[in-house]
C-alpha cells in the first residue's frame, strides 16, 4: 500500500518533514513574516538575516503543518542561502511553476528543490509546498503576513 | 410519519446513488465526507433533469401552462420542507441558497430589524463560521453584543456557562448549532429552548447537520427559527430553508429587494409581499427546489427511525474501530453524538492522512472545517474528519480504520 505516493512522499521529503534541519527562530534577524493558510490550518513563520551586501545570510523557520509544508520550508532555507532578494523572488516564481506543472526547464542549480516537483500531481497540496515561500517573499518585501490559499 | 423502524436495505439504498459505483484510481470510492456535502440519489437527479427537459419556465408570474406547472412543482418543495420540519404552515418556509444565506437573512432582518442596540446574540463555542461571522457583522454595524457560550473539553455545551450568559436578560436571540460539524455533538435543543425562553430570548438552530440524521419537529421543540441546506440532505446545492414562526417572520423587514418580493412598486414607495415571498427576491433556484422536493421525499420514504438507527450503529462501530488504532485521538466525546468523527494521528498531519487515504479511494475532509475558533479552543491546527451518510457501510469504516493503521506505519 502507498507505493503510488512515493513520488511525493519520497525519502527526501519524509526525512525533511520529520527531522527538519533548519527549524528554529534566528537569535538575530532583519526580517520576519508569518504564512497562514486558515482554511487548512497550516502556519509557518520565517526569519531572515541579511549579509552586509544584502544577500540572505541565514534563514530560520517554525512550522505547524503537514510534511509537505515543513519539508518545503527546510529545503527552501538551503536553496535561498546567499541569494539576493531579487534572485530569491525569481527562484520562488520558478519553484511555483514547478509545483504546478512538475516541470522545471530553467532550473539549473535547482536540484535541492526537485523532490517537491511531484506535488503537481496533488493539486490540493500545491499550496502546502508554496506557503513557506510566500512567507519568505513577504518578509523580503517588509510585509507581515502571507497566505497561499488565495 | 411512521415511527417503527422500516427495514433498511443498505444495498438497495446504495444502488440509488449512481456515484457510488465510481472508481477512484481503480479503487472503490469510499465517500466519508457527507457532512461537507452529500451524494445525490437517482430520484433527485431525475427530478431535476425531468424539469429541465420537460417542464420548465419561470415561476409565480407566467400565465402559460409551463409556468403554472413549474410553479406547482417548485412549490411542492415548500410543502415537503414544511412536512420535514413539521412547520405549522407552509408560509413559514423561506427558501434561501444555503444555511449561510439563511443566517445572513436572520442577522439582517431579525438582527437589524427587531433587535435593539444594547441587546446581545448568544452563539456557542462550536459554531461553523457561517453562524459566527454574520453576527459579528451585526455586532459591528448595529451595536449588538456577541456572546459565546463555552464548551467542555468533551465537546459538549457547558450549560451552566450558557445560562450565566443569559441571566441578565439582555440576550435577544440565541443562535446555535443543533449538531456540530466538527465534533458530531448534538446540542441539548429542548433544554436550550426552555432556557432561552425563560430569559426572554428567541432561539434559532443551525440544523445543517442535524436534519440529515434525526427527525426535527420545530413545533414540538418550541424553536423560533431553524435552518438547513439542501445539499447535505441528498439534494442539490443552491437551495436551503429558513423556517421561522409566522408572527416573527411577519414582523421582520425584507432581506433582499427586487422582483417577486413586492406587493406593488412605485417610485415613492413600494409595499412588500406576504411571508414567505417577502424574503424571496428575484427568480429563485427553481430546478434546485424541484430537486430538494425529491430529496425530502427520498428521506421520508426511508424514514428517520431507520436512518437514525443505521447511523447510530455506524457511529458506534466507527468509534470502536477508530479508538483501537494506536496513536489516534478522537476529538470530542459527547454523550449525544452522531456520525461526524474528527480525529488526529500522532505521527501524521491531517493533510498527509487525507492525501494517503485519497490514494486508496477514501474521501475524508482535513483542515479546520470552517470552525477556526473551535479548533483554537481545542488546541488543534487541523484534524481529519470522517462523516457518514445514509449509504455508508461498516465495511467502509473498516477500510478507513485499516488504512489509518497503515498510514501510521508509513510515517513510522
Amino acid at each position: 500500500m502507498f507505493e503510488d505516493v512515493r513520488d511525493l512522499y519520497n525519502a527526501a521529503i519524509l526525512e525533511r518533514g520529520r527531522r527538519p534541519r533548519h527549524m528554529g527562530k534566528l537569535q538575530a534577524f532583519d526580517a520576519t513574516a508569518k504564512g497562514d493558510n486558515p482554511m487548512c490550518g497550516d502556519r509557518v513563520t520565517v526569519w531572515v538575516k541579511f549579509a552586509p551586501g544584502g544577500t540572505i545570510a541565514e534563514t530560520g523557520f517554525d512550522a505547524r503543518g503537514c510534511e509537505i509544508s515543513k519539508a518545503s520550508a527546510d529545503l527552501m532555507v538551503e536553496a535561498v542561502q546567499g541569494r539576493s532578494p531579487a534572485d530569491t523572488k525569481a527562484m520562488f516564481e520558478r519553484f511555483r511553476a514547478m509545483a504546478q506543472s512538475g516541470e522545471c526547464p530553467a532550473c539549473a542549480g535547482f536540484e535541492p528543490l526537485k523532490p517537491l516537483a511531484a506535488v503537481h500531481a496533488y493539486p490540493s497540496r500545491v499550496k502546502c509546498a508554496t506557503l513557506p515561500w510566500h512567507a519568505l517573499v513577504a518578509a523580503l518585501d517588509g510585509a507581515a503576513n502571507a497566505t497561499s490559499e488565495s | 410519519m411512521n415511527d417503527t423502524v422500516q427495514s433498511f436495505d443498505i444495498k438497495a439504498i446504495r444502488a440509488q446513488f449512481p456515484i457510488l459505483g465510481e472508481k477512484i484510481r481503480g479503487k472503490d470510492l469510499v465517500f466519508l465526507d457527507s457532512a461537507a456535502s452529500a451524494q445525490k440519489p437517482r430520484a433527485v437527479i431525475d427530478a431535476m433533469v425531468h424539469a429541465m427537459e420537460r417542464q420548465y419556465a419561470n415561476i409565480h408570474r407566467g400565465l402559460h401552462w409551463m409556468s403554472e406547472r413549474t410553479t406547482e412543482a417548485y412549490e411542492m418543495a415548500r410543502d415537503a420542507a414544511a412536512r420535514l420540519l413539521n412547520a405549522n404552515d407552509r408560509s413559514e418556509i423561506v427558501f434561501v441558497r444555503n444555511s449561510t444565506e439563511a443566517i445572513n437573512l436572520l442577522a439582517h432582518s431579525y438582527g437589524r430589524g427587531i433587535l435593539k442596540p444594547g441587546q446581545a446574540v448568544l452563539i456557542s463555542g462550536m459554531e461553523h463560521h457561517s453562524n459566527i461571522v454574520p453576527w459579528q457583522m451585526l455586532r459591528d454595524s448595529h451595536g449588538i453584543e456577541l456572546r459565546v457560550a463555552p464548551i467542555t473539553d468533551a465537546g459538549e455545551l457547558d450549560m451552566a456557562g450558557t445560562e450565566a450568559l443569559l441571566a441578565d436578560g439582555r440576550v435577544g436571540l440565541v443562535a446555535i448549532t443543533h449538531m456540530s460539524n466538527v465534533l458530531g455533538t448534538y446540542t441539548p435543543a429542548e433544554r436550550l429552548v426552555a432556557l432561552a425562553h425563560q430569559y426572554g430570548a428567541k432561539i434559532f438552530f443551525d440544523g445543517s447537520q442535524a436534519v440529515v440524521h434525526r427527525r426535527v419537529d420545530v413545533q414540538a421543540l418550541g424553536a423560533d427559527f431553524y435552518c438547513f441546506t439542501g445539499h447535505k440532505l441528498y439534494g442539490p446545492t443552491g437551495i436551503g430553508v429558513l423556517w421561522g414562526r409566522r408572527e416573527l417572520l411577519d414582523a421582520m423587514p425584507p432581506f433582499l429587494g427586487g422582483g417577486d418580493m413586492i406587493s406593488s412598486v412605485a417610485y415613492e414607495r413600494s409595499t412588500w409581499a406576504d411571508v414567505p415571498h417577502k424574503f424571496e427576491a428575484g427568480t429563485p433556484a427553481i430546478i434546485e427546489g424541484i430537486g430538494l422536493n425529491a430529496a425530502i421525499e427520498f428521506v421520508e420514504a426511508i424514514g428517520y427511525p431507520a436512518i437514525a438507527a443505521h447511523e447510530a450503529a455506524l457511529t458506534d462501530h466507527a468509534l470502536s474501530k477508530l479508538s483501537a488504532i494506536e496513536g489516534i485521538t478522537i476529538i470530542g466525546r459527547a454523550q449525544d453524538r452522531g456520525g461526524v468523527i474528527s480525529f488526529a494521528l500522532d505521527r501524521a498531519h491531517a493533510h498527509d492522512v487525507a492525501t494517503l487515504l485519497d490514494r486508496q479511494g477514501i474521501a475524508v475532509r482535513a483542515g479546520q472545517h470552517c470552525a477556526e475558533p473551535l479548533m483554537r479552543r481545542l488546541g488543534l491546527d487541523s484534524t481529519a474528519r470522517a462523516s457518514f451518510g445514509i449509504y455508508t457501510t461498516n465495511e467502509e469504516i473498516d477500510a478507513l480504520a485499516d488504512t489509518l493503521g497503515r498510514i501510521r506505519e508509513f510515517f513510522a
